[in-house]
């Protein structure tokens, strides 16, 4: 699991910045789902795709390079998806000898994999603008203004908060157990004995880690409950949508529906 | 490091929409369903308990150790939830978890946010309390009962979770259902181990610390049964739906050409609109320069433009 | 005039049979600043979270593990009256990361009239005046992990001012600062113009802030005097695990 625990939030003077958060976030969803719907092998699409995301990209301010790095993280995926080359299609393209089998590889399923590997692509750069554009408060503000229960959002808000204190805190028990496992000069075996007792060890740290959680929540609760919380969640109203906001959404949205459009009538 | 096949966080692009779609629908109601049982049945406390639970999770899952082949084992945590706070606040809770590890982190997609959570946060729940609530029931309560429960439970919460993974990848068509299959089946059984080991560890160390953490003696919760059968139902459909999968790709490539033909109906649609829409275009080729050359315009053109009001500013 | 915390005779076991106040009396006025004092266990945060009504004293019938009353600004602490007084005592735990709980500082300082059930526009007042009041005004949309210790005790403070309430009770305030922090902080408690009751084991502060001194350990208030009296008294301060500053 990648943990990129520092807060992706990169604060810049940007218009993709300034962008009320609400509509940033409908407009992101709205680009992946035309990403998503976009054909196989609509390939003058998936670049004019390519040329948006990245016009906003340099846009945001945020570099292009930040913006790939952080992209690359859908790459190990795509794995998955490289069989489909070998399995799908009939005009063969390639093939060479694999022991005693033969791969060969088809047009049709190299098609399908560009596409997805690039939806993939165009669809994980959007996220990555939409997280490093907008601070977390007010991707919740957002989240509420798209109906997503108070609840859950209320949980996002409190895990928000506390993953930095609490990953400070596992950081600081992995560094005691850092601390304690030498390892002599001519190791053979792997350092730390064997799997089952790292595992016992992690698993030791990981309740020590839940005992901390349990005990840190009670404290929670009760600073909550000095300040008046009584189990319902609640929350500040949400200001008004400014009309910029809302010219900004028309027509990202109506832009995403003709590239759509054009996908469509020709690849269809 | 393979990451590939161990991996669980399906990003965008990997599923098709139908799929996508089923899903999301499927998670939103069990969701909807958790979110009021929370609200109703636990007491207030419940909501920063589960916050920074969530949190605890995730800090939790840094927490890894090598294991064979290259792959390190790590947490997924929802066995761990599940024994702790009872399956629907363990919805809850991993659904947070994977919801802000794709929205914060990109890790996993937002579209497909709906499968990485029914995979992770509903599956590997309803399969974890099942198997934890039998052991429990079994052993009446015992030790061995809590760490055995505990350890298939986390087992059979990856590997369950793995296998939907591979299948719905194999419905998408983006990857052949004996291939996918076999790879993450065969993979996540030894990182269930990982998974298996580190619960029982956290598990010894609390039930040494604070048993009454761990809820034995507790009532379930109302709906338990209903969960109960879910997970049963759920690992026994995708222990007899896998290897027959794997065994007939056939049938499931079938099943992914549908899918692909829905795509296709639903686009053909479109192609009944006469050519002439734009005319001139209908050349492939053409169209891919044209493309070509506004996509190019586009980006130089924003690219002039910010860095001439920059220099305007720095003037 | 009534005293703004009057507690009598309060006695309290945790559930685990732990034995945590024994006829606990204090009496303080308004506008008062008092210290109090004693070794770890002594029942300190106990008695704290009597007077906000987090545990509550045997008046109602569902807790029968102690007894004795705790009034706060008129008000007997039940089940009825909790609003009313957690709007009137604003409690401020020891651990900052524990007190605010929200993604922002403007969140948290919103928390408290919120649950008042203010209007908007109130809200915002309350919130703006009481950064003003720990001259914070700049941290609003701040985030607080961002903040440093003393950053984000000043903010804990806010978080209950903005409720507007006639005492502030804080536990251990100066716990984890830095010298220049908490000089700031000890600034930041003399020019707040409440009533205050503040556990601490910082005897120099106590000494600098706070006229009238208690003393507690094993659930009794074993001292009650002026400060200045009491921190002479080598042979008390020793007896209970202190030290003279």
């Amino acid at each position: 699991m990648h943990i990129h625990f520092l807060d992706p939030f990169r604060p810049r003077l940007s218009p993709v910045h300034a962008l009320d958060p609400r509509v940033k976030l409908v407009l992101a969803l709205a680009y992946i789902l035309t990403v998503a719907l976009t054909p196989v092998g609509a390939w003058p699409v998936y670049f004019l795709l390519l040329a948006v995301i990245l016009s906003v990209g340099i846009l945001s301010a945020l570099g292009l390079g930040f913006i790939q790095r952080r992209a690359l993280l859908a790459l190990p995926f795509m794995l998955a998806a490289v069989p489909i080359i070998f399995t799908n299609g009939e005009t063969a393209l390639f093939s060479f000898p694999l022991g005693t089998w033969t791969l060969t590889g088809y047009a049709e399923g190299l098609a399908r994999f560009a596409s997805v590997a690039l939806k993939s692509w165009l669809s994980v750069q959007a996220a990555v603008v939409l997280a490093s554009s907008t601070s977390f408060p007010d991707l919740l503000q957002a989240m509420r203004a798209i109906r997503i229960p108070r609840l859950l959002v209320a949980m996002f808000g409190l895990m928000w908060r506390y993953l930095f204190v609490l990953v400070d805190e596992a950081l600081r028990l992995m560094r005691a157990r850092a601390a304690r496992s030498g390892q002599g000069a001519e190791a053979v075996h792997r350092s730390g004995g064997s799997m089952a007792w790292q595992a016992r060890v992690a698993g030791g740290m990981a309740g020590n880690l839940f005992l901390r959680a349990f005990e840190r929540s009670d404290r929670i609760y009760m600073a909550m409950v000095a300040r008046g919380y009584d189990g319902e969640i609640r929350s500040l109203p949400l200001s008004a949508i400014g009309s910029g906001s809302w010219l900004t959404l028309a027509g990202g949205l109506i832009l995403l529906i003709l590239l759509l459009l054009f996908g469509f009538l020709l690849w269809g | 490091m393979i990451y590939a096949p161990a991996q669980m966080h399906i990003p965008d692009g990997f599923l098709s929409i139908l799929v996508s779609a089923i899903l999301w629908a499927v998670t939103a109601v069990v969701l909807g369903i958790a979110l009021k049982r929370v609200g109703q049945d636990l007491g207030e406390r419940q909501v920063p308990l589960m916050g920074v639970l969530a949190a605890a999770i995730f800090a939790g899952q840094m927490l890894n150790f090598p294991v064979a082949g290259g792959t390190s084992g790590h947490l997924m945590g929802a066995a761990l939830a599940t024994i702790l706070l009872g399956p629907w606040a363990a919805i809850v809770v991993m659904t947070t978890v994977v919801g802000v590890q794709a929205l914060v982190f990109q890790d996993g997609g937002l579209l497909v946010l709906g499968a990485n959570i029914f995979n992770m946060g509903i599956i590997g729940v309803l399969v974890s309390h099942f198997v934890y609530r039998s052991f429990l029931r079994l052993s009446g309560g015992k030790r061995w009962g809590i760490f055995a429960g505990g350890f298939l439970a986390a087992w059979l919460s990856i590997v369950v979770a793995a296998l939907a993974v591979a299948l719905q990848l194999a419905v998408s068509g983006r990857s052949p259902a004996n291939l996918a299959i076999a790879a993450m089946g065969g993979i996540h059984t030894l990182i269930g181990i990982g998974e298996g080991l580190i619960t029982v560890g956290a598990l010894a160390f609390l039930y040494a610390a604070r048993r009454d953490l761990l809820q034995i003696d507790a009532p379930a919760p109302k709906g338990s049964r209903m969960v109960w059968v879910g997970g049963l139902t759920i690992a026994a459909l995708l222990a007899f739906l896998s290897p027959l999968a794997s065994s007939h790709p056939d049938g499931l490539e079938w099943v992914a050409e549908q899918n692909g033909f829905i795509d296709t109906a639903q686009s053909s649609l479109y192609t009944l609109i006469p050519d002439y829409v734009f005319p001139g275009i209908s050349n492939e080729a053409l169209a891919t320069i044209v493309a070509g050359i506004v996509g190019l315009l586009l980006v130089f053109g924003v690219a002039l433009g910010v860095a001439h009001t920059r220099r305007k500013k720095t003037a | 005039m009534h005293h703004s915390i009057e507690v009598q005779n309060l006695s309290f076991a945790y559930p685990d049979g732990h034995v945590a106040l024994r006829e606990v009396s204090l009496m303080i006025a308004p506008c008062e600043k008092v210290a109090l004092v004693g070794p770890n266990g002594a029942g300190k945060s106990t008695l704290i979270l009597h007077l906000n009504g987090i545990l509550l004293a045997p008046t109602s019938k569902a807790h029968t593990t102690g007894q004795g009353q705790v009034t706060v600004c008129g008000m007997p602490v039940e089940e009825k009256t909790l609003g009313r007084v957690r709007a009137a005592v604003g409690l401020v735990f020891q651990n900052p990361d524990d007190q605010l709980f929200s993604p922002t500082v403007y969140d948290d300082v919103a928390f408290g009239p919120l649950y008042q059930g203010l209007p908007a526009g109130e809200v915002d007042a309350r919130v703006a005046s009481a950064l003003a009041a720990v001259r914070m005004e700049a941290y609003a949309r701040r985030v607080s992990h961002h903040l440093s210790t003393g950053e984000k005790k000043r903010i804990a403070i806010a978080t209950v001012l903005s409720m507007q309430p006639e005492v502030l009770v804080l536990d251990e305030p100066t716990a984890g600062l830095d010298p220049r922090a908490r000089r700031s902080f000890i600034n930041l408690l003399r020019d707040l113009p409440l009533t205050m009751l503040v556990s601490s084991h910082d005897l120099a502060m106590v000494r600098e802030l706070f006229p009238r001194m208690v003393i507690m350990d094993e659930g009794r208030v074993v001292a009650d005097g002026p400060t200045a009296v009491l921190l002479q008294d080598e042979k008390l301060l020793e007896a209970h695990g202190l030290e003279k500053p």
